[in-house]
Formats: structure tokens, sequence, C-alpha cells
């Protein structure tokens, strides 16, 4: 009887003697997490699930990432096969207007300018000691785009996951806070101040429909193991611009979304259990991310400086710095900074073309490193 | 293929094809403005 109650009670117990060390640190971790997505408003639709995620991971005996367990079958059934973040990206192409960058399509080359930092810090991921897809994934944080960070790393470098996610999701949402610093270190007083002029509309429906066909075929041909992400962001615009499917554009812009979200953000905290997540590699992670991004930032800036030179003065360099996928806090950024120093600066259109073209550019950018991975023969 | 080799390679080539990806789809947007040119009377309709 004494020895039944004793099993009993150690039932109850069980859950505090099996604590690891690392499992309370995590456990707060998960509440920063939430700190900063409720109080702060950092990311909150996916920091609120992380951060849960995060938390119920880090109590013992659960069995919660276990083979039954019910954050492992949805591990399983959307990261694993990289499901969920295709579907986010169909939700993205149907929110996104492509507009801006269709009224002057050469600020597509400052979305490629904008990945410069990912290739960058791959080569700094390498030379610290990381394996060849371990740095791949590490580089991808710079494209600012969370689901391409982990369609990427979740086929590449799983262990990796919750760091890279933590990282892409963190330092997106404080874009307004990296990015002014460099783009006043990099331009010049009267730089800022230069009036890109009224963005006229000049691109026909007929153009928009097109636009996202054109992409998903010469982007497909060119880097085919992007496919999954160019396509599905490229079929969220295409029922977008095209008009005729109004019940499925709405579903894409934001019931799947939604579920997608929330199923994403909690089996993305689901990996960060402690015993995992608690080493210095993670930190390096984080610090390489940050690194990314700031490259990123500063290459779309001298990239715009060097449109300047080329437009004879036209091109006001900071809207380089939306050339990150950040979107559209990046325009707005750049929109404020402009503003700062010509109070009758209208920025935000051409930024907006630039941001667009930042999320073309670091799918694109994902594509065609895949490709390049596979033509080695890597993966 | 060592680090060195392997992070050069994706320099070139990784960041060398997205700039010319993107290049080659401003090119082709740029003549689908032209070849479907905005009429204003499309803004009427919407």
């Amino acid at each position: 009887m004494l020895d039944a109650i004793g099993s009993g009670l150690y039932g109850l117990v069980a859950g505090f003697t099996n604590l690891h060390w690392s499992n309370p640190i995590m456990i707060v971790v998960g509440c920063v997490l939430l700190y900063l997505g409720i109080k702060k408003d950092f990311e909150p639709l996916l920091l609120v699930p992380i951060g849960f995620g995060a938390i119920l991971v880090n109590i013992p005996l659960t069995g919660l990432m276990e083979e039954e367990g019910f954050l492992r079958i949805i591990y399983d059934a959307g990261i694993a096969t990289e499901l969920f973040p295709l579907l986010i990206f169909v939700g993205i192409g149907a929110m996104t207007d492509f507009g801006p960058l269709l009224e002057n399509p050469k600020i597509f080359l400052l979305g490629a300018a904008g990945q410069f930092g990912i290739f960058l810090t791959l080569i700094l991921a390498l030379a610290l000691g990381f394996s060849k897809l371990d740095s791949v994934a590490i580089g991808i944080i710079g494209a600012c785009d969370g689901p391409t960070a982990i369609y990427v790393t979740s086929k590449y470098a799983p262990h990796l996951l919750g760091a890279v996610s933590v990282a892409a999701y963190s330092y997106m949402s404080l874009v307004p806070v990296i990015q002014p610093p460099i783009m006043r270190l990099l331009t010049s007083k009267e730089e800022r101040k230069i009036n890109m002029g009224v963005v006229r509309k000049s691109a026909s429906k007929t153009t928009k429909i097109l636009f996202p066909l054109v992409v998903t075929v010469v982007g497909g041909l060119i880097a085919p193991r992007g496919l999954p992400l160019l396509g599905t962001i490229m079929l969220g615009n295409l029922m977008k611009e095209c008009g005729v499917v109004s019940r499925l554009t709405k579903a894409a812009e934001n019931e799947i979304p939604n579920i997608v979200t929330l199923l994403l953000g909690i089996s993305i905290g689901a990996t960060m259990d402690g015993r995992v997540f608690l080493k210095p590699e993670t930190l390096i992670v984080l610090a390489l991310g940050f690194l990314a991004i700031c490259l990123d930032t500063a290459c779309g800036v001298l990239f715009g400086k060097v449109l300047k030179v080329l437009t004879g003065g036209k091109v006001n360099p900071l809207i380089g710095a939306a050339g990150i996928s950040a979107y559209p806090m990046s325009a707005r950024v750049v929109q404020r900074e402009g503003q700062k120093y010509n109070p009758k600066n209208y920025l935000l259109m051409h930024a907006m073309g630039a941001n667009t073209g930042g999320q073309v550019g670091s799918v694109m950018a994902a594509a065609v490193m895949l490709s390049v991975l596979k033509g080695m023969g890597i993966i | 293929m060592d680090n060195w080799t392997f992070g050069l390679t994706m320099i070139v080539v990784g960041m060398g094809g997205t700039l010319l990806t993107l290049w080659i789809l401003s090119l082709l947007m740029t003549i689908l403005k032209k070849v479907f040119p905005y009429k204003k009377e499309e803004g009427k309709e919407v």
C-alpha cells in the first residue's frame, strides 16, 4: 500500500526530478519570446506560438515530441514535409502587390543586391567551421524571409531549425531598429534628400497577370530546385491579379495562412528543447543571422548608390535598403528616413517596388542556391 | 570539395545567378509593359 502511494507520489514529482538544467532556461526564453510578441508587438503572430511551443517542449516527460506526441505529428506533417512554408507562400503571394515593382522593373536589381549578405554570411559560417549545408541554412537568415529560411533549413539542416527560425523572425521585426543606422552611415545628407518623383501607374492588368507566369516559368527553368518556393508565391499572386477566384484569394490571404502560421509557430517552438538548443552553436547562428541582415542592408544601399550614378542622380540610394524581403516594414523605414531629410520626399512607392523585388529576390536566391548545390552534387 | 572552393563557387554562381535571373526578369517585364501597355480606361474600370 505504502509502495503504491510512494509510486503515485513519484508520478506527481517526476516532472521536477527529470528537469534538465537547460529546461528552466528555455522556459524563460519562451517567456521572453511571448513578451516580445505580446508587449513589444514583434511579429506576434509567430513569436507567440513559437514561445508557447518552446515552453511546452521544455516540460519533461510530456512526450509531445515523441512518436505519437501531438507536436511531433504537426512537425512531421508540415515542417518535415516543407508543406507549411509553402502554404504560407501562397498567402504571401496573394497579399503582395507587385504593382510598384512593375512600374519600374529596373528596381528588381535592388532586390538582387539585397541578397548579397546571404552569400557573404555563408562564407563566414564556413570559416567558423560549420558544415556546408549548415552554412547555407545560416546564410539564408539574410533572406529576411521566414518561410524561405524554414524551407531551406528544415530540408538541409533540421537541427538548426529553432535557431534559424527565431533569428529570421526576430530580426525581421527588428528591421526598423537595424536598418536606419546602416542607411545613415552609407549615404550623405544630399543623397538622402533626392526626390524620386511620383510613381505613375503604367502596368496593365494583362502585365500583372502575366508577371507571375513569366517569373514561374523563367525562374523555374533557371533554378528548378527552388520552384516550390517560387511557384507557390506566384500562384497566390496570380489568384489575386486575375480577379476571378476571389474565394480562393480570400482563403489564401486569411484562413490558410492563419491556420498554418499557428501550426508552423508551435512546431518551430517544439524544436527548441533546451538539451538541443542551448549550445554555443546557437549563439553563433543568431550572431551570424544578425550580420547577414546588416550586410544585406549595406549591399542594397551601396547598389542604390551605383544606380544613382548610372541614372544621373535620379535614384535615392536609401531605397536600396528595401531590397530585402521584410515587406512592407523595410519600405516604411525608407519612407521615414527619406522624409526626415526632405519632408517633401515620398519614397514609399519606390521603396515598395524594391521591397517586392526583394521578396522575389530572396526566393530566387534560395532557389538558385539549391540548384547550385544540386549541380555540385552536395544535395 | 574544400570549404573555400565551395564558398567562392556559391558567391560567384549563386549571387551571379540571382543577379542574372532578376536582370532577365526585369527585361521581360519591360518588354511585357511595352507589348501590353497600360490604358487609361483600365483605371476607370477599377
